[in-house]
């Protein structure tokens, strides 16, 4: 072979590369926007329960030789159902009721995949994913799930951002708080069952928040902060595939550690430039709550 | 206005306007949970009246207007806001919380934070058309929030957002105002702002219900109500901000 473009040549010469850039692609518009509403809600903690909870409805899946998607959505299911009780009748602190919720869901999926031969094999690839092994058919979900996230996210745009607010804004302008938060978590249900394929539930979260975040700091507006939080994630996709196959790093991995990257970069410029701008007007937070 | 003291205020309303009835209570209790902070409430407001809540921090007078404004369920007696249960009529009663903003990272224009007010009305789907933006610019102009409308909400002073958050409540045009503490923050141009933009409300016959630390406030009201974990006083300014009243609400007499 000639000597070829470093930039473009691992994914026109390698099919698996290609799959590759398109599900990252395809899970970091899901991620761009579910990410956007969980970040302007504050639900990032909910969203890392979820991503931890299927792990066990993964594990038995495989156990079982049924696919990983269908465990994820029967343990997606039950960790919705146990968030919401426990933020309604929980006299803990929600946080830590949740955070034992999904600890525990967690210790139940590497109970059951030790009972598997290839409990190493298995627990990493639902911890980390197997972007490289992405199939055409896994392709085809990731779209169904892009395009559920868009409709959930037209239909319940205005509410969901009355509730970045305030809960009493949302239920004061006529929408119900409770099924509006119901329909979120399932929002970020989809996105991480979607996800965990290729980035695995230990690194999805990295997804969900990181380009988003990046789009909050930046944006005046919630369309250029989900179109940021887009063209991040896109940007970190290829980036880290690219890193991945050079170097010889896991996919996920490499993906997710740009996006963080990506927002650290920007949370720092963004702090300069805050800083200055400070300077300029004196007595810009002379209210702080 | 209320069957519990001396005094009523039917009469002042009833000459200033020949409008109808928009608030009413009987034996209305309010709190959190089980807790009951005001008992035994009896309110009738008409179309253009002012009634103004007046009290320390915890005096009940953010839970009355919760109540009020279908957040929090009434735990004793009846409560109707036009004619239904509070909450119920999104397009036609407006609420302005005391702290309405959570979070500082809010990619949102004042502008954007302006036009929600109009949600009630536009629901899930509808598409903005120009009587809302005409409401929504409205809104901004008589709030005093045109210069800094299209900075984001996180760059405004704490004034600034009071401003537009009541801009927000304004922009839904609704029947009846539920405004907490709306000068919190505001100098004083802000508060005479704010005291215009209310007596203009009233003059179309809104109804609104105020809840404020500032006994000024209260002077040009229809009803003063005096709290202090209950009605320590009820009725016209003249008589309910007398300086026995006011030294059992706060425990001391300020100067008005």
């Amino acid at each position: 072979m000639l000597a070829g473009n470093p930039f473009v040549d691992p994914f026109t010469s390698n099919e698996f590369m290609r799959h590759a850039l398109v599900a990252s692609v395809l899970v970091a518009l899901v991620c761009a926007v579910a990410g956007t509403y969980v970040v302007l809600r504050g639900l990032s903690f909910v969203g890392d329960a979820l991503a931890h909870g299927v792990v066990p409805g993964i594990a038995t899946a495989l156990l079982f030789g049924v696919s990983g998607v269908v465990g994820a959505v029967v343990s997606a299911a039950v960790m919705m159902t146990g968030v919401s009780v426990i933020t309604r009748k929980s006299r803990l602190s929600s946080d830590t009721a949740i955070g034992l919720f999904f600890v525990g869901m967690l210790a139940l999926g590497v109970i059951i995949t030790s009972r598997s031969r290839t409990f190493v094999g298995d627990i990493t690839r639902i911890l980390f994913g197997e972007l490289l092994g992405v199939t055409t058919s896994d392709l085809g979900w990731l779209l169904v799930a892009l395009v559920i996230v868009a409709i959930i996210a037209t239909i319940a745009h205005r509410p969901f951002v009355l509730m970045s607010i305030d809960d009493g804004l949302a239920r004061t302008s006529g929408f119900s708080v409770p099924f509006f938060h119901s329909l979120m978590l399932v929002l970020v249900a989809i996105t991480v069952i979607a996800s965990f394929q290729s980035v695995g539930t230990l690194l999805v979260l990295g997804m969900l928040i990181a380009p988003a975040a990046a789009g909050a700091l930046v944006a005046r507006r919630v369309s250029t902060m989900m179109l940021i939080a887009a063209l991040y994630g896109t940007a970190a996709s290829y980036l880290g595939l690219l890193a991945s196959y050079h170097y010889d790093i896991a996919a996920g991995g490499s993906i997710v550690f740009v996006a963080v990257m990506l927002f650290g970069v920007t949370a720092i410029i963004s702090a300069v430039v805050a800083h200055r701008h400070d300077d300029e007007v004196p007595h810009q937070h002379e209210h702080h709550r | 206005m209320t069957t519990k003291f001396p005094i009523s205020t039917n009469t002042i309303a009833k000459t200033m306007h020949t409008a109808s009835c928009t608030i009413k209570s009987e034996s209305l209790a309010v709190g959190h949970g089980h807790h009951t902070i005001i008992d035994d409430l009896h309110l009738q407001l008409m179309s253009g009246d002012l009634l103004t809540l007046i009290g320390t921090n915890g005096s009940g007078k953010s839970t009355l207007l919760k109540t009020l404004a279908g957040l929090l369920p009434a735990l004793a007696g009846s409560v109707s806001v036009l004619g239904s249960a509070p909450g119920s009529l999104p397009k036609r009663v407006a609420y302005l919380p005391q702290h309405p903003v959570s979070s500082h990272t809010l990619p949102l224009r004042a502008r954007d934070v302006v036009a929600m007010g109009r949600y009630a009305h536009l629901g899930l789907f509808r598409r903005e058309t120009a009587t809302d933006r005409a409401a929504v610019g409205d809104a901004i102009t008589r709030t005093g929030t045109s210069n800094f409308a299209d900075r984001p909400l996180r760059e405004l002073s704490g004034g600034q957002q009071q401003r537009t958050h009541l801009a927000q409540v304004l922009s839904r045009q609704a029947e009846v105002l539920l405004l907490d503490e709306p000068t919190a923050g505001l100098d004083l141009s802000g508060k005479y702002a704010i005291a215009e933009i209310i007596a203009a409300e009233r003059a179309r016959g809104v109804t609104v219900v105020l809840a404020t630390h500032d006994l000024q406030d209260a002077e040009s009201a229809t009803a003063v109500m005096l709290l202090a974990q209950r009605v320590v006083a009820f009725g016209p300014p003249s008589v309910a901000l007398s300086d026995d009243n006011v030294r059992a609400c706060f425990g001391f007499t300020q100067p008005h």
